[in-house]
Protein backbone atom coordinates (compact mmCIF):
# COMPACT_ATOMS: atom_id res chain seq x y z
CA UNK A 1 0.00 0.00 0.00
CA UNK A 2 1.44 3.16 -0.42
CA UNK A 3 0.87 6.24 0.88
CA UNK A 4 0.42 8.99 -1.37
CA UNK A 5 -0.29 13.15 -0.64
CA UNK A 6 -1.29 14.34 -4.19
CA UNK A 7 -1.61 17.99 -5.08
CA UNK A 8 -4.81 19.66 -5.23
CA UNK A 9 -6.57 16.83 -2.53
CA UNK A 10 -6.47 19.24 0.62
CA UNK A 11 -7.65 22.50 0.58
CA UNK A 12 -4.63 25.01 0.02
CA UNK A 13 -5.43 28.83 0.77
CA UNK A 14 -3.47 31.71 -0.09
CA UNK A 15 -1.05 32.51 3.22
CA UNK A 16 -1.36 35.52 4.79
CA UNK A 17 1.79 37.85 3.11
CA UNK A 18 2.99 40.65 4.50
CA UNK A 19 3.76 43.22 2.73
CA UNK A 20 6.57 42.67 -0.19
CA UNK A 21 5.91 39.17 -0.25
CA UNK A 22 3.20 39.10 -3.02
CA UNK A 23 5.88 39.15 -6.06
CA UNK A 24 7.12 35.57 -4.89
CA UNK A 25 3.81 33.94 -4.88
CA UNK A 26 2.69 35.56 -7.87
CA UNK A 27 5.91 34.18 -9.59
CA UNK A 28 5.04 30.80 -8.39
CA UNK A 29 1.46 31.42 -9.73
CA UNK A 30 3.46 31.18 -13.15
CA UNK A 31 5.73 28.29 -12.04
CA UNK A 32 8.36 29.92 -11.19
CA UNK A 33 10.56 29.69 -7.99
CA UNK A 34 11.92 32.88 -6.65
CA UNK A 35 14.83 33.25 -4.22
CA UNK A 36 16.60 36.24 -2.66
CA UNK A 37 19.87 37.56 -4.58
CA UNK A 38 22.22 40.04 -3.11
CA UNK A 39 23.87 42.18 -5.30
CA UNK A 40 26.47 43.57 -2.89
CA UNK A 41 27.52 39.73 -2.01
CA UNK A 42 26.78 37.90 -4.23
CA UNK A 43 25.02 35.40 -1.79
CA UNK A 44 21.71 33.70 -2.37
CA UNK A 45 19.11 33.81 0.35
CA UNK A 46 15.86 31.75 1.21
CA UNK A 47 12.88 33.32 2.26
CA UNK A 48 13.31 36.50 0.77
CA UNK A 49 13.55 39.84 2.58
CA UNK A 50 14.29 43.18 2.39
CA UNK A 51 17.95 43.17 3.00
CA UNK A 52 20.64 40.74 2.79
CA UNK A 53 20.86 38.28 5.37
CA UNK A 54 24.53 37.79 5.33
CA UNK A 55 25.82 41.35 4.16
CA UNK A 56 22.87 43.76 5.41
CA UNK A 57 23.11 45.34 2.30
CA UNK A 58 19.85 46.59 0.77
CA UNK A 59 21.09 45.84 -2.82
CA UNK A 60 18.29 42.57 -3.16
CA UNK A 61 16.34 41.14 -5.66
CA UNK A 62 14.28 38.29 -6.58
CA UNK A 63 15.68 35.37 -9.10
CA UNK A 64 14.00 32.46 -10.71
CA UNK A 65 15.35 29.80 -9.10
CA UNK A 66 15.77 26.59 -11.89
CA UNK A 67 14.14 24.48 -9.82
CA UNK A 68 16.09 21.47 -9.54
CA UNK A 69 17.15 20.55 -6.00
CA UNK A 70 17.73 17.87 -3.37
CA UNK A 71 15.94 16.56 -0.43
CA UNK A 72 18.37 17.70 2.54
CA UNK A 73 15.43 15.95 4.71
CA UNK A 74 12.04 15.34 5.22
CA UNK A 75 9.42 13.77 7.21
CA UNK A 76 5.64 12.20 6.43
CA UNK A 77 3.47 12.82 9.25
CA UNK A 78 1.13 10.06 9.25
CA UNK A 79 -0.56 11.02 12.50
CA UNK A 80 -2.86 14.74 13.05
CA UNK A 81 -5.29 16.34 11.03
CA UNK A 82 -5.01 15.94 7.33
CA UNK A 83 -2.17 13.49 7.43
CA UNK A 84 -0.13 12.22 6.20
CA UNK A 85 1.75 14.76 4.27
CA UNK A 86 5.50 14.89 3.72
CA UNK A 87 7.27 18.11 5.10
CA UNK A 88 10.80 18.31 3.78
CA UNK A 89 14.07 20.86 3.81
CA UNK A 90 14.92 20.94 -0.17
CA UNK A 91 18.39 21.92 -1.31
CA UNK A 92 18.32 24.52 -4.27
CA UNK A 93 20.68 23.85 -7.03
CA UNK A 94 21.74 27.31 -6.09
CA UNK A 95 22.65 26.91 -2.48
CA UNK A 96 19.67 27.66 -0.18
CA UNK A 97 17.69 25.23 1.45
CA UNK A 98 13.94 25.85 1.61
CA UNK A 99 10.99 24.52 3.60
CA UNK A 100 8.03 22.36 1.42
CA UNK A 101 6.36 19.66 0.91
CA UNK A 102 6.85 16.84 -1.40
CA UNK A 103 4.03 16.06 -3.30
CA UNK A 104 2.97 13.50 -5.86
CA UNK A 105 4.22 10.27 -5.01
CA UNK A 106 4.54 7.43 -2.86
CA UNK A 107 5.91 9.07 0.37
CA UNK A 108 6.91 5.73 1.49
CA UNK A 109 10.20 6.43 -1.28
CA UNK A 110 10.74 9.51 -0.37
CA UNK A 111 14.75 9.55 1.00
CA UNK A 112 17.46 12.17 1.78
CA UNK A 113 19.25 12.55 -1.39
CA UNK A 114 16.49 12.06 -3.25
CA UNK A 115 16.52 14.59 -6.95
CA UNK A 116 13.46 16.82 -6.86
CA UNK A 117 11.98 19.08 -9.10
CA UNK A 118 9.54 22.18 -8.36
CA UNK A 119 5.73 21.77 -8.86
CA UNK A 120 3.75 25.40 -8.22
CA UNK A 121 0.46 23.81 -6.87
CA UNK A 122 -1.94 26.67 -7.05
CA UNK A 123 -4.05 27.40 -3.94
CA UNK A 124 -8.09 28.04 -4.46
CA UNK A 125 -6.63 32.01 -4.14
CA UNK A 126 -5.04 34.10 -5.82
CA UNK A 127 -1.42 32.76 -5.70
CA UNK A 128 0.59 28.85 -5.76
CA UNK A 129 3.01 27.79 -3.20
CA UNK A 130 6.10 26.43 -4.56
CA UNK A 131 6.38 22.24 -3.62
CA UNK A 132 8.55 19.46 -5.00
CA UNK A 133 8.25 15.76 -6.78
CA UNK A 134 10.81 13.57 -7.53
CA UNK A 135 12.80 14.70 -10.78
CA UNK A 136 12.24 10.63 -12.18
CA UNK A 137 8.30 9.30 -12.14
CA UNK A 138 8.03 6.82 -10.23
CA UNK B 1 31.15 37.56 40.16
CA UNK B 2 31.58 38.35 44.04
CA UNK B 3 30.90 36.53 46.78
CA UNK B 4 27.90 38.72 48.21
CA UNK B 5 26.50 39.40 44.67
CA UNK B 6 25.95 35.97 43.66
CA UNK B 7 23.00 34.27 43.47
CA UNK B 8 21.05 30.86 44.47
CA UNK B 9 18.04 28.62 44.05
CA UNK B 10 16.92 28.18 47.30
CA UNK B 11 13.29 27.62 46.24
CA UNK B 12 11.64 25.32 44.22
CA UNK B 13 8.04 23.44 43.37
CA UNK B 14 6.86 21.38 41.20
CA UNK B 15 2.83 21.33 40.79
CA UNK B 16 1.74 17.90 41.68
CA UNK B 17 -1.00 17.70 39.34
CA UNK B 18 -0.89 16.51 35.87
CA UNK B 19 -4.04 17.09 34.63
CA UNK B 20 -6.09 19.97 35.79
CA UNK B 21 -9.55 20.76 34.27
CA UNK B 22 -10.73 22.37 37.04
CA UNK B 23 -7.61 24.61 37.63
CA UNK B 24 -6.92 28.10 36.11
CA UNK B 25 -3.88 28.84 34.67
CA UNK B 26 -3.46 31.76 37.29
CA UNK B 27 -4.22 29.29 40.12
CA UNK B 28 -1.86 26.80 39.03
CA UNK B 29 0.62 29.53 39.20
CA UNK B 30 -0.10 30.91 42.37
CA UNK B 31 0.03 27.60 43.67
CA UNK B 32 3.68 26.93 42.55
CA UNK B 33 4.71 30.65 43.94
CA UNK B 34 3.38 29.85 47.19
CA UNK B 35 5.09 26.32 47.30
CA UNK B 36 8.65 27.55 46.27
CA UNK B 37 8.63 30.58 48.34
CA UNK B 38 7.39 27.56 51.65
CA UNK B 39 10.05 25.26 50.29
CA UNK B 40 12.29 28.59 50.65
CA UNK B 41 11.33 29.39 54.14
CA UNK B 42 10.62 32.62 52.98
CA UNK B 43 7.42 35.08 52.58
CA UNK B 44 5.29 36.59 50.11
CA UNK B 45 6.32 40.34 51.07
CA UNK B 46 10.56 38.96 50.25
CA UNK B 47 9.78 38.95 46.54
CA UNK B 48 10.63 41.67 45.10
CA UNK B 49 11.81 40.66 41.25
CA UNK B 50 9.37 38.31 38.95
CA UNK B 51 9.97 36.37 36.19
CA UNK B 52 7.40 34.97 33.95
CA UNK B 53 6.76 33.74 29.98
CA UNK B 54 4.37 33.08 27.70
CA UNK B 55 2.57 30.83 29.90
CA UNK B 56 1.72 33.45 32.17
CA UNK B 57 -1.71 35.20 31.48
CA UNK B 58 -1.44 37.93 28.94
CA UNK B 59 2.14 37.10 28.37
CA UNK B 60 2.95 40.21 31.11
CA UNK B 61 3.89 40.03 34.57
CA UNK B 62 1.34 42.76 35.41
CA UNK B 63 -1.59 40.23 35.53
CA UNK B 64 0.16 37.67 37.66
CA UNK B 65 1.63 40.29 39.84
CA UNK B 66 -2.01 41.24 41.06
CA UNK B 67 -3.43 38.54 41.14
CA UNK B 68 -0.65 37.10 43.87
CA UNK B 69 -0.48 40.77 45.05
CA UNK B 70 3.19 41.53 44.51
CA UNK B 71 3.54 44.11 46.26
CA UNK B 72 7.42 44.98 46.45
CA UNK B 73 8.64 44.38 43.09
CA UNK B 74 11.44 46.53 41.78
CA UNK B 75 12.80 44.37 38.71
CA UNK B 76 10.38 42.69 36.31
CA UNK B 77 11.40 40.33 33.24
CA UNK B 78 8.99 38.67 30.89
CA UNK B 79 11.66 37.10 28.21
CA UNK B 80 9.81 34.45 26.18
CA UNK B 81 11.85 31.96 24.67
CA UNK B 82 9.17 29.24 25.11
CA UNK B 83 10.45 26.34 27.19
CA UNK B 84 14.07 27.71 27.90
CA UNK B 85 12.73 31.02 28.93
CA UNK B 86 12.79 29.78 32.71
CA UNK B 87 16.28 28.93 32.22
CA UNK B 88 17.32 32.48 31.24
CA UNK B 89 14.86 33.72 33.98
CA UNK B 90 17.78 31.99 36.32
CA UNK B 91 20.36 33.61 34.42
CA UNK B 92 18.80 36.93 34.24
CA UNK B 93 18.37 36.98 37.98
CA UNK B 94 21.23 36.46 38.90
CA UNK B 95 22.23 39.25 36.33
CA UNK B 96 19.73 41.42 38.24
CA UNK B 97 21.18 40.26 41.59
CA UNK B 98 24.71 40.96 40.58
CA UNK B 99 23.49 44.55 39.61
CA UNK B 100 21.34 45.39 42.85
CA UNK B 101 18.31 44.96 41.17
CA UNK B 102 16.92 42.76 43.10
CA UNK B 103 17.54 40.54 46.28
CA UNK B 104 14.34 37.77 45.85
CA UNK B 105 13.46 36.65 42.82
CA UNK B 106 10.20 34.65 41.59
CA UNK B 107 10.02 32.68 38.46
CA UNK B 108 6.54 30.54 37.82
CA UNK B 109 5.59 28.96 34.56
CA UNK B 110 2.53 27.12 34.31
CA UNK B 111 -0.59 25.93 32.15
CA UNK B 112 -2.76 23.75 30.90
CA UNK B 113 -2.42 22.04 27.27
CA UNK B 114 -3.68 19.15 28.53
CA UNK B 115 -7.25 19.84 29.67
CA UNK B 116 -7.24 22.15 26.80
CA UNK B 117 -6.60 19.90 23.74
CA UNK B 118 -3.41 20.73 22.76
CA UNK B 119 -0.62 18.54 20.92
CA UNK B 120 2.30 17.97 19.12
CA UNK B 121 0.67 17.75 15.70
CA UNK B 122 -1.55 20.55 15.37
CA UNK B 123 -0.39 23.46 13.66
CA UNK B 124 0.02 26.53 15.74
CA UNK B 125 0.12 29.89 14.77
CA UNK B 126 2.07 32.17 16.69
CA UNK B 127 1.16 35.57 16.30
CA UNK B 128 0.86 37.56 13.45
CA UNK B 129 3.68 39.54 11.26
CA UNK B 130 6.00 36.72 11.23
CA UNK B 131 7.72 37.37 8.34
CA UNK B 132 8.52 33.55 7.78
CA UNK B 133 5.20 32.23 8.22
CA UNK B 134 3.64 33.02 4.48
CA UNK B 135 7.21 30.92 3.52
CA UNK B 136 6.30 28.23 6.24
CA UNK B 137 2.41 27.58 7.05
CA UNK B 138 1.44 26.22 3.49
CA UNK B 139 3.68 23.06 4.42
CA UNK B 140 1.87 22.33 7.79
CA UNK B 141 5.37 22.55 10.15
CA UNK B 142 4.02 21.33 13.27
CA UNK B 143 6.12 20.43 16.67
CA UNK B 144 6.47 16.92 15.64
CA UNK B 145 7.59 17.14 12.19
CA UNK B 146 9.82 19.53 12.87
CA UNK B 147 11.81 17.78 15.38
CA UNK B 148 11.59 14.59 13.34
CA UNK B 149 13.28 16.15 10.12
CA UNK B 150 16.39 16.55 12.51
CA UNK B 151 16.47 13.28 13.38
CA UNK B 152 16.00 12.40 10.08
CA UNK B 153 19.24 14.29 8.97
CA UNK B 154 21.67 12.79 11.94
CA UNK B 155 20.28 9.24 10.70
CA UNK B 156 21.86 10.43 7.54
CA UNK B 157 24.79 11.50 8.37
CA UNK B 158 25.62 9.67 11.36
CA UNK B 159 23.88 6.47 11.22
CA UNK B 160 21.85 7.36 14.29
CA UNK B 161 19.06 4.50 14.67
CA UNK B 162 15.22 4.50 16.22
CA UNK B 163 16.70 1.89 18.81
CA UNK B 164 19.32 4.41 19.80
CA UNK B 165 16.47 7.20 19.91
CA UNK B 166 14.89 4.48 22.11
CA UNK B 167 17.01 3.92 24.63
CA UNK B 168 16.35 7.49 25.36
CA UNK B 169 13.03 6.94 26.54
CA UNK B 170 13.71 3.46 28.54
CA UNK B 171 15.78 5.46 30.61
CA UNK B 172 13.49 8.05 31.46
CA UNK B 173 10.94 5.48 32.01
CA UNK B 174 13.12 3.63 33.94
CA UNK B 175 13.17 6.60 36.18
CA UNK B 176 9.74 8.10 36.04
CA UNK B 177 8.30 4.08 38.03
CA UNK B 178 9.78 5.62 41.23
CA UNK B 179 7.74 9.28 40.47
CA UNK B 180 4.76 9.67 41.97
CA UNK B 181 3.47 12.27 39.95
CA UNK B 182 4.63 10.80 37.05
CA UNK B 183 2.17 10.75 34.22
CA UNK B 184 3.52 7.49 32.66
CA UNK B 185 5.30 5.38 35.17
CA UNK B 186 5.44 2.21 33.35
CA UNK B 187 8.99 1.05 32.42
CA UNK B 188 9.17 0.13 28.54
CA UNK B 189 11.51 -1.45 26.47
CA UNK B 190 13.64 -0.52 23.31
CA UNK B 191 10.93 -3.12 21.59
CA UNK B 192 8.04 -1.13 23.08
CA UNK B 193 9.13 1.84 21.74
CA UNK B 194 9.97 0.52 18.51
CA UNK B 195 6.25 -0.94 18.40
CA UNK B 196 4.88 2.36 19.21
CA UNK B 197 2.73 3.90 16.32
CA UNK B 198 4.85 6.57 13.92
CA UNK B 199 4.03 10.07 14.36
CA UNK B 200 6.89 11.85 12.07
CA UNK B 201 8.76 9.59 10.54
CA UNK B 202 11.14 8.57 12.52
CA UNK B 203 9.86 9.90 15.51
CA UNK B 204 7.27 7.61 17.15
CA UNK B 205 4.80 8.27 19.96
CA UNK B 206 7.29 6.67 22.78
CA UNK B 207 9.91 9.51 21.47
CA UNK B 208 7.70 12.56 22.14
CA UNK B 209 6.91 13.69 25.42
CA UNK B 210 4.05 13.57 27.61
CA UNK B 211 1.22 16.67 27.39
CA UNK B 212 0.45 17.82 30.75
CA UNK B 213 -0.84 20.29 32.74
CA UNK B 214 0.31 21.95 36.06
CA UNK B 215 3.85 24.06 36.25
CA UNK B 216 6.91 24.75 38.52
CA UNK B 217 8.07 27.82 40.27
CA UNK B 218 11.85 28.95 41.53
CA UNK B 219 12.85 31.63 43.84
CA UNK B 220 16.44 32.77 42.85
CA UNK B 221 17.74 35.12 46.45
CA UNK B 222 21.37 36.87 46.73
CA UNK B 223 23.82 35.66 48.68
CA UNK B 224 22.81 36.88 52.25
CA UNK B 225 19.40 36.01 51.85
CA UNK B 226 20.35 32.17 50.97
CA UNK B 227 22.60 31.80 53.93
CA UNK B 228 19.91 32.58 56.65
CA UNK B 229 17.44 29.84 54.82
CA UNK B 230 17.61 26.39 56.19
CA UNK B 231 18.46 25.10 52.92
CA UNK B 232 21.05 23.70 51.20
CA UNK B 233 22.79 26.12 49.04
CA UNK B 234 22.65 25.48 45.10
CA UNK B 235 24.88 28.68 43.89
CA UNK B 236 24.16 29.49 39.84
CA UNK B 237 27.60 28.73 38.31
CA UNK B 238 27.22 29.58 34.96
CA UNK B 239 25.55 30.27 31.95
CA UNK B 240 24.43 30.21 28.44
CA UNK B 241 21.83 31.65 26.12
CA UNK B 242 21.16 32.30 22.56
CA UNK B 243 18.86 31.64 19.29
CA UNK B 244 19.71 29.15 16.35
CA UNK B 245 18.05 29.95 13.07
CA UNK B 246 17.83 28.63 9.22
CA UNK B 247 20.46 31.18 8.66
CA UNK B 248 19.45 32.42 5.53
CA UNK B 249 19.19 29.56 3.75
CA UNK B 250 22.56 27.90 4.95
CA UNK B 251 20.12 25.25 6.84
CA UNK B 252 22.39 22.64 9.20
CA UNK B 253 20.07 20.57 11.26
CA UNK B 254 22.29 18.61 13.18
CA UNK B 255 23.44 20.59 16.13
CA UNK B 256 20.95 23.25 18.66
CA UNK B 257 22.09 26.23 20.01
CA UNK B 258 23.68 24.10 23.01
CA UNK B 259 26.67 24.26 20.63
CA UNK B 260 27.21 27.70 21.71
CA UNK B 261 25.38 28.40 24.96
CA UNK B 262 26.73 25.34 26.46
CA UNK B 263 30.23 26.55 26.18
CA UNK B 264 29.44 29.46 27.37
CA UNK B 265 27.96 28.43 30.46
CA UNK B 266 30.91 25.87 31.25
CA UNK B 267 33.24 28.94 30.33
CA UNK B 268 31.70 31.06 33.06
CA UNK B 269 31.54 27.87 35.77
CA UNK B 270 35.23 27.12 34.76
CA UNK B 271 34.27 23.31 34.86
CA UNK B 272 34.12 21.05 31.80
CA UNK B 273 31.04 18.17 30.56
CA UNK B 274 33.20 15.77 32.53
CA UNK B 275 32.66 17.24 35.79
CA UNK B 276 28.99 17.19 35.67
CA UNK B 277 27.92 14.77 37.99
CA UNK B 278 24.21 15.12 36.90
CA UNK B 279 22.41 16.17 34.00
CA UNK B 280 19.32 17.65 33.11
CA UNK B 281 18.81 17.61 29.08
CA UNK B 282 15.23 18.99 27.75
CA UNK B 283 13.47 15.86 26.28
CA UNK B 284 10.73 17.29 23.95
CA UNK B 285 11.73 14.79 21.87
CA UNK B 286 14.11 11.87 22.03
CA UNK B 287 16.20 13.72 19.55
CA UNK B 288 15.88 16.49 21.46
CA UNK B 289 18.18 14.83 24.01
CA UNK B 290 20.51 13.02 21.86
CA UNK B 291 21.50 16.44 19.88
CA UNK B 292 21.91 18.45 22.79
CA UNK B 293 24.36 15.74 24.42
CA UNK B 294 26.86 16.32 21.59
CA UNK B 295 26.73 19.86 21.17
CA UNK B 296 27.23 20.41 25.31
CA UNK B 297 29.98 18.07 24.91
CA UNK B 298 29.14 14.96 26.52
CA UNK B 299 30.61 12.85 23.45
CA UNK B 300 31.22 13.64 20.22
CA UNK B 301 28.98 15.08 17.28
CA UNK B 302 28.00 11.88 15.61
CA UNK B 303 28.16 10.15 18.65
CA UNK B 304 24.95 10.60 20.28
CA UNK B 305 23.63 7.23 19.34
CA UNK B 306 26.26 5.55 20.68
CA UNK B 307 26.65 7.45 24.13
CA UNK B 308 23.01 6.96 25.05
CA UNK B 309 22.79 3.21 23.99
CA UNK B 310 22.68 0.59 26.89
CA UNK B 311 21.62 2.17 29.52
CA UNK B 312 24.17 4.53 29.57
CA UNK B 313 21.69 7.47 31.05
CA UNK B 314 20.02 5.68 33.69
CA UNK B 315 21.06 6.34 37.06
CA UNK B 316 23.55 3.93 38.52
CA UNK B 317 23.54 2.43 35.57
CA UNK B 318 25.17 4.61 33.13
CA UNK B 319 28.21 6.88 32.93
CA UNK B 320 25.65 10.19 32.70
CA UNK B 321 22.32 10.21 34.89
CA UNK B 322 19.64 12.34 32.87
CA UNK B 323 16.39 13.16 33.90
CA UNK B 324 15.89 11.58 37.06
CA UNK B 325 12.52 12.83 37.58
CA UNK B 326 11.26 11.08 34.54
CA UNK B 327 11.77 14.42 32.29
CA UNK B 328 9.21 15.64 29.79
CA UNK B 329 9.08 12.12 28.11
CA UNK B 330 7.43 10.31 31.46
CA UNK B 331 6.95 12.70 33.88
CA UNK B 332 6.15 16.41 33.26
CA UNK B 333 5.94 18.73 30.47
CA UNK B 334 3.86 21.58 31.41
CA UNK B 335 2.15 23.87 29.59
CA UNK B 336 4.34 22.28 26.24
CA UNK B 337 7.79 24.04 28.24
CA UNK B 338 10.18 21.59 29.78
CA UNK B 339 12.26 24.23 31.16
CA UNK B 340 11.12 24.93 34.70
CA UNK B 341 11.02 20.68 35.54
CA UNK B 342 14.57 20.29 34.02
CA UNK B 343 15.84 23.14 36.68
CA UNK B 344 13.85 21.76 39.43
CA UNK B 345 15.07 17.91 39.01
CA UNK B 346 18.64 19.31 38.97
CA UNK B 347 18.25 20.97 42.42
CA UNK B 348 16.34 18.21 43.73
CA UNK B 349 19.80 16.53 42.57
CA UNK B 350 21.85 19.16 44.14
CA UNK B 351 20.26 19.32 47.86
CA UNK B 352 20.35 15.75 48.07
CA UNK B 353 16.20 15.27 47.73
CA UNK B 354 15.89 12.95 44.76
CA UNK B 355 14.27 10.04 45.13
CA UNK B 356 16.74 7.40 47.01
CA UNK B 357 17.08 4.87 44.00
CA UNK B 358 18.00 7.61 41.69
CA UNK B 359 19.93 10.13 43.72
CA UNK B 360 23.48 10.64 42.67
CA UNK B 361 25.93 9.81 45.51
CA UNK B 362 27.28 13.71 46.63
CA UNK B 363 26.03 15.61 43.49
CA UNK B 364 27.75 18.83 43.86
CA UNK B 365 27.93 19.94 40.21
CA UNK B 366 25.07 19.34 37.82
CA UNK B 367 23.69 20.77 34.24
CA UNK B 368 20.35 21.54 33.20
CA UNK B 369 19.70 22.76 29.51
CA UNK B 370 16.86 24.13 27.79
CA UNK B 371 14.85 24.38 24.24
CA UNK B 372 12.17 27.02 23.01
CA UNK B 373 10.70 26.75 20.08
CA UNK B 374 12.04 24.25 17.66
CA UNK B 375 15.23 22.77 16.69
CA UNK B 376 13.72 22.03 12.99
CA UNK B 377 13.56 25.95 12.24
CA UNK B 378 14.36 28.48 14.72
CA UNK B 379 14.70 28.12 18.70
CA UNK B 380 16.11 29.44 22.00
CA UNK B 381 18.52 27.64 23.98
CA UNK B 382 19.72 28.02 27.04
CA UNK B 383 22.74 26.13 29.88
CA UNK B 384 22.39 26.49 33.59
CA UNK B 385 25.61 24.82 35.79
CA UNK B 386 24.96 24.52 39.29
CA UNK B 387 26.88 23.97 42.45
CA UNK B 388 26.10 22.93 46.05
CA UNK B 389 28.05 24.40 48.41
CA UNK B 390 28.48 22.80 51.51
Amino acid sequence: MMTEQRSGAWKLGDPALNPGDEEYFIAARNGSLLVGACRACGELHHYPRCMCPFCWSAEVELKPAAGAGTIYTFSVTRKGPDTPYCIAYVQLDEGPIMMTNIVDTDLDLVRVGQRVRLVCVPTDGDYAIPMFTPAQAE
Amino acid sequence: MAGKDQAYIVGAYEHPLRHAPDHSVARLHAEVAKGAVEDAGLSRDDIDGFFCAGDAPGANPWSLANYLNLRKLRHLDSTDMGGCSYLIHVAHAAQAIAAGRCNVALITLAGRPRSEGISGTQVRVRGSNLPESPYEMPYRPVTLNLYAMCAMRHMHEFGTTSEQLAWIKVAASRHAQHNPHAMLRKPVSVDEVLASPLISDPLRRLDSCVVTDGGGALIVARAEVAAQLHRPRVRIKGYGETTKHQDGGKIDLTYTGQAWSGPRAFEAAGVGPGDIQYASIYDSFTITVLLQLEDLGFCGKGEGGRFVQDGNLIAGVGRLPVNTDGGGLCNNHPSNRGGMTKIIEAVRQLRGEAHPELQVPGCTLALASGIGGAIGHRHGAATLIMEREA
